[in-house]
Formats: C-alpha cells, sequence, structure tokens
C-alpha cells in the first residue's frame, strides 16, 4: 500500500527535481512578480517609495486596485527609451557576433588540439575569472585611458604624438565587452565541438570535400547548437551590462542598465526602474523561448 | 566456415582483368619508431574484391587509410590505374570509402548523404538527382529517401554507407569493416548482399576485416596480415589449403601444429621427426631443405582420423587419451591427449560412429590418431 503511493508519487525523483525549481522560484520568479507588482504602482514619498496596488476602503467597502499603466505608456513614447532598448539590443548583437568570430576558431583549435594539452588551454581560457570581474575591467581602463600604460608606452617610443583615443567610446565599450563574454562563448562551443566524430570529416573528404568545404557542410550544421547556446550566454546579460558602458563605455552609449541605474538611484523612481526591467525581460524572454522550443524539438528528434 | 572454403568463390560475375590495377609498393608506414604497416607490397586486379584479414592492431586499418589518403605513406608508392596517387589529397583521390561506424552525415537525410559527394563535383542538378535515385534502388532504401540516418536501423544505415560510397563511381572502394557494426544473424545475410551489390556495380574493392568467415565468404582473394607485414595472399582455398606459415594456418581455420626436424628428404616423401607427436610425420612430397631442418607440419582437425583398436607404431599415427568432446551435433571435436602433452583435435562427423556400428569414445578412453601422407602442410616459419 505505502509502497504502491510512493512508486505513484516517486518521492525521490521528485525531490531531486524540486531542488533547482525552488531554487527558481525563490530567486527568480517571486522577484520578478515582485518587480512587475512595483512596475504598475506609482511614485511616492515613502518607504518603499511606490504607492499599493490594493486599497481598501473602509468607508465604502470596496477594495480598490489600482494599476498604473503611465510608466509602461511613457516608455513605449519616450524616444529615449525605445533607443536605449535598440541600444542595448544592438551592443548585446554585436558583442555576441564578435565572440562568435573569435571565439570559433579558438573553440576548434582546442577541441582538436592534442588531448594532452586540451586541459591547459581551457584553464587558460577560463584563468581570467580567478581575477574579480570588476578589477579586469578596471586593468583595462588602466590601460586605455589617454595617460594609460598603452599609450604612454607609444608615445615614449615616439610612435604617436597625441594620445589615441580608445576610452570612454564604441572602440573600448566593444573591446572590453568581448574580452569579458568571450569565455561564455568558447566554453559550450568547445563542449560541441570535443564531441564532434572526427570521421565524419574523414568522410566528407573522402567524398571530395576540401577542408573549407568540409568545415562549411559538416563542421559548422553539426556545431550550431553550441553556436546557439554560446551565442545564449552572451547576448543574455551583454542586453543588461552595466558596469561595462559605465567604466569605459562612452558617455553617448545609452544601455538599459544604466537607465535602470538612474532611474532607481538618482530619480528614485521605482516604478519606472520595474516597468523598464520589465520590458527588458520581456525582449530577452521572445529569444530564450525560441532556443527551447528549438531545444525541445531537437531532444523529440534524438540529438543532431 | 568449412562450408566457405569447401565452395570457392571466384570473382563472381565479373571477369578479373590479369593486369595490375592498384600497386602498392613497398609501403611503410610508421610512427614513432613503430612499424604501423612494414613494406607491404601487393597489386590487385581491376573488378576484383581483396580482403585484408588481420586481427586488431596488424596494421590493415593503416593500410586502407593510407590507400584512403588519410595517412601519409612514411615510404613506399600507390598507384591506381596507372596514376600515382601516393601524394594525393584524399578529396582528389577516385577512392571511395565505407567507414566502419559508417560515418552518416547526421544532420542530412538519407538522399543528401547520398548526394554529398557527387555536390563536391559540382554535377548539374538532374544528373545529381538521377545518380541518387539508382543508388537507392540499387540498395532498395527509395522509400527512405527523406530519413535521418538516426532512424534508419543498423543495416539500413549500412546500406546508406554503401550506396553513398559508391555513388561518385570510384575507381576503388574501400570497406573497412562492413559489417562489423551489425549483430551476427544479420551479418551472414547481409554478407551475400553486399557481394552482389558489388559485382552488379563491378567495382574493384579493399575490405578490412578481422573476420574469417567475412573475408572467405565475400572475397575472390584474401591477404594476411600480421605485425604490418602481408604474410600471405591468395584465394581463400589456397589459404586455407596451403597456408606458408604457421600464423596464416593457426589464423585462418583450427590446425594443429606439429615441431620437428626433417629426417628423410626425397623428392616424393618427408619424414619430420617430431617429438610432440611422438613419432614421424611422412608426406609424400618433397621440400626444399636441408636435412635437420626445423619444421612444422599443419594438419587440420578434419583430416585427423580417429579410430579404436590396437595400435601399431607408424608415421602419421599416434595414441592418446581423450580429454574433451564437443559435440556440435552433426560433427564433434575431441581433444586427444598424447604422451607428449601435446592436445590433438580432431573433427569427427557423428555418422562415422553408426555408419561403423560404434558407440562413439567417451572421455578418458584411449584412441588412435592417424592421417594422410598427402594431408599435412610443411611449413618452415
Amino acid at each position: 500500500m505505502l509502497r504502491s503511493i510512493l512508486e505513484r508519487f516517486k518521492p525521490g525523483k521528485g525531490a531531486v527535481i524540486s531542488v533547482p525549481y525552488l531554487w527558481l522560484l525563490v530567486f527568480f520568479l517571486v522577484p520578478f512578480l515582485i518587480v512587475l507588482k512595483i512596475s504598475f504602482a506609482d511614485q511616492d514619498l515613502a518607504i518603499p517609495p511606490f504607492t499599493h496596488l490594493l486599497k481598501y476602503d473602509g468607508d465604502m467597502s470596496t477594495l480598490n486596485i489600482a494599476l498604473n499603466l503611465s510608466n509602461f505608456l511613457f516608455i513605449f513614447t519616450n524616444e529615449l527609451y525605445l533607443d536605449t532598448y535598440v541600444s542595448s539590443l544592438e551592443v548585446a548583437l554585436f558583442t555576441t557576433l564578435a565572440c562568435l568570430l573569435i571565439g570559433y576558431p579558438i573553440a576548434y583549435a582546442i577541441a582538436r588540439a592534442n588531448p594532452a594539452i586540451r586541459n591547459v588551454l581551457l584553464m587558460l581560457v577560463m584563468l581570467p575569472f580567478w581575477t574579480s570581474f570588476l578589477l579586469r575591467v578596471y586593468a583595462w581602463m588602466g590601460l586605455l585611458q589617454p595617460n594609460g600604460i598603452i599609450n604612454n608606452l607609444l608615445m615614449s617610443m615616439g610612435l604617436i604624438s597625441q594620445p589615441l583615443e580608445m576610452f570612454h567610446n564604441q572602440f573600448s565599450l566593444y573591446l572590453v565587452m568581448v574580452y569579458a563574454y568571450l569565455p561564455f562563448m568558447i566554453l559550450p562551443l568547445y563542449a560541441h565541438l570535443v564531441k564532434m566524430d572526427v570521421t565524419l570529416l574523414e568522410a566528407a573528404n573522402d567524398l571530395g570535400a576540401r577542408p573549407f568545404k568540409t568545415f562549411w557542410t559538416i563542421t559548422l550544421p553539426l556545431s550550431k547548437n553550441g553556436i546557439i547556446a554560446g551565442s545564449m550566454m552572451v547576448f543574455i546579460p551583454a542586453v543588461g551590462e552595466f558596469v561595462i558602458p559605465e567604466l569605459v563605455g562612452g558617455p553617448d552609449v545609452l544601455m538599459i542598465g544604466k537607465v535602470l541605474w538612474n532611474e532607481f538611484f538618482d530619480n528614485n523612481n521605482w516604478p519606472m526602474a520595474s516597468a523598464v526591467a520589465t520590458i527588458m525581460v520581456l525582449f530577452l524572454i521572445v529569444p530564450i523561448a525560441l532556443f527551447h522550443r528549438y531545444e525541445t524539438r531537437q531532444l523529440e528528434g534524438k540529438n543532431v | 566456415m568449412m562450408d566457405a572454403v569447401a565452395q570457392p568463390k571466384t570473382a563472381a560475375g565479373a571477369q578479373v582483368d590479369e593486369k595490375p590495377y592498384l600497386q602498392i609498393a613497398g609501403i611503410v608506414k610508421k610512427f614513432g619508431d613503430h612499424f604501423a604497416v612494414d613494406h607491404v607490397d601487393l597489386t590487385i586486379r581491376r573488378h576484383e574484391i581483396f580482403a585484408l584479414l588481420g586481427s586488431s592492431g596488424c596494421g590493415k586499418s593503416t593500410l586502407l587509410r593510407m590507400l584512403a589518403g588519410m595517412e601519409r605513406p612514411t615510404a613506399g608508392k600507390i598507384i591506381l590505374d596507372g596514376q600515382d596517387i601516393t601524394a594525393l589529397a584524399p578529396y582528389d583521390r577516385p577512392i571511395n570509402m565505407m567507414f566502419q561506424s559508417y560515418a552518416l552525415f547526421p544532420h542530412m537525410t538519407v538522399e543528401q548523404n547520398i548526394a554529398f559527394g557527387l555536390k563536391q563535383d559540382r554535377l548539374p542538378k538532374d544528373q545529381i538527382a538521377a545518380r541518387v535515385t539508382e543508388m537507392l534502388d540499387l540498395v532498395q532504401l527509395r522509400k527512405f529517401a527523406s530519413r535521418k540516418p538516426y532512424q534508419l536501423s543498423g543495416g539500413q544505415q549500412q546500406r546508406v554507407a554503401l550506396a553513398r560510397s559508391l555513388a561518385k563511381r570510384p575507381k576503388l572502394l574501400l570497406l573497412d569493416e562492413p559489417l562489423g557494426a551489425l549483430d551476427k544473424k544479420l551479418r551472414q545475410q547481409t554478407q551475400l548482399e553486399l557481394v552482389n551489390t558489388l559485382e552488379t556495380v563491378g567495382v574493384t574493392c579493399i575490405m578490412v576485416t578481422h573476420d574469417q568467415e567475412e573475408a572467405m565468404t565475400m572475397a575472390s582473394r584474401i591477404g594476411i596480415m600480421s605485425e604490418g607485414r602481408l604474410l600471405q595472399v591468395g584465394t581463400p582455398t589456397e589459404i586455407y589449403d596451403f597456408p606458408n606459415c604457421r600464423f596464416t594456418a593457426e589464423f585462418i581455420g583450427e590446425t594443429n601444429i606439429f615441431g620437428g626436424q626433417v629426417v628423410v628428404d626425397e623428392p616424393h616423401c618427408v619424414e619430420i621427426e617430431s617429438a610432440e607427436l611422438g613419432g614421424r610425420i611422412q608426406i609424400d612430397h618433397g621440400i626444399t631443405g636441408p636435412k635437420g631442418m626445423q619444421v612444422w607440419a599443419s594438419i587440420r582437425p578434419e583430416d585427423v582420423r580417429l579410430d579404436r583398436g590396437e595400435f601399431t607404431p607408424a608415421p602419421n599415427a599416434a595414441r592418446g587419451k581423450i580429454e574433451d568432446i564437443a559435440y556440435l551435433g552433426s560433427y564433434s571435436i575431441y581433444h586427444v591427449r598424447l604422451p607428449s602433452g601435446k592436445v590433438v583435435k580432431s573433427v569427427v562427423p557423428s555418422s562415422r560412429w553408426y555408419e561403423a556400428g560404434e558407440e562413439p569414445p567417451t572421455w578418458g578412453e584411449s584412441v588412435n590418431i592417424r592421417w594422410r601422407p598427402d594431408l599435412p602442410v610443411v611449413l618452415t616459419m
């Protein structure tokens, strides 16, 4: 009797699966719902600085629900916000493409390297993680500043007379973005490339495909899932990146992370900040959902 | 296995051209200090189905990969149809290979897999489509044209791999353990199917296998490889009946080998004094070699007769005790231990006993073994 109940509910399996679900529930879903709730509130001089959605009016015995849509309307009608979203997606997109173009050959080389040195190469890719992300961005500031190490070196060698302008502009922004996110591209790509069957490449060669053609028709399509996974790993956090545009990006770079910061800390407008964040999440959910659907299809049709 | 030998196959159907078509001359492949392939010379004729047979690590796969162009020989030459292809890249060789794992492209359909090689030649689309259809019909997979490889059974995948490697009409087809990935029952059925297909197409073919049954059923000639060397080349019958060394004799089928010294060497008679047998082995043909030379006589278990009764010492005979009997229905294998400690295997048809009106011998019984002097093969190495 007890056994059949246990078998039906499989408490062991349920307990194992429930851990990540619980984690996601407590640390992602609940906070997001709170943010969503705040986004429909109004700014208020109170602690916390927003109005409540539900108000019980004792005299009229009614429960008033006030959904303040003005934040969202404002975002969609104000060009600054729209431009910021576009610019954030643009920066994330180009960062992702650059990471892909640089990361693919690196991942490929590591995957085809002698197994004895493969792990060493992987360690080198992950080595920067041993230093705090913030410190590494500061290090770049030291390198790129007008009176930074690179400019000083070049000027002392007499190669340039004026410091190169490579700080607080698009160049420094992309450079540091790509630097910071490259490992997130390389690792999933490597994981896919290393398990690829090398005899497939031999077969393609044998059937008359030259090396480049083999890469284009066999290696690349077969590493599609790695490309998608790596691109997601770079694109999604890059959209909301705050530290890099703030510290090394130019004043003209509009990023959603910066807007969020301004609304939250400078304007003390929590509902507005929440609305900005909510829309960003919705933007990101679309590619994630597409990816998820693609992955499920792959699983159903066996792994390809 | 023995049935396959009883009916030697020539390269059935197609006539075999006597002119050398593929010449492998002095091919060497070294990995570090190790000779994977050690000075192999081999000539293959047009339309031949040739099998390289050997245990794993004997260098047969390395030799095949050198033919495909995936390994560069350390020394030697490969000439195919008058063209030196030794230095040619795999994609420039008129050679196609069917891989042991099939190496079907998982992201392509059956059709796309077969068309892949043709596309590399930039053939017109209608020609590609026609050839793909022809190949699909050849392997009877037309219905499966738009399936992906993982949606096919092992046998079907094998046929797709075959179709893909034949699609370009290669001058030479290489088969790496063509049936190795199939289970035993399917393998036997597929062997003949595969030979039929190859003969229909009339392609010259080299296959690599560790399965002697597969080699003997499918190939018109067999080359036995061991430790990088090609030990013997011949038809299945030649190799079974006239092995040239102990390795071949033991590798192909079962055999009993007796070491000994030549004591009599006449043109029509050789006698070998064998301590293992505890007597002399007499053979009714001469050998070329000095007296006292160390030789080995190989005698197949089916040629060793068993009987009871009085033992009179004579050449090609001994008396021993039955140590083991493997009853296999139509025949039994008797393991007879001689006084020297040597165990001799004898295959006896079950009919032998009831035709003689005798009970089959049993464990521990003393029996006589003997064989005809025309049956042993003398081996010098």
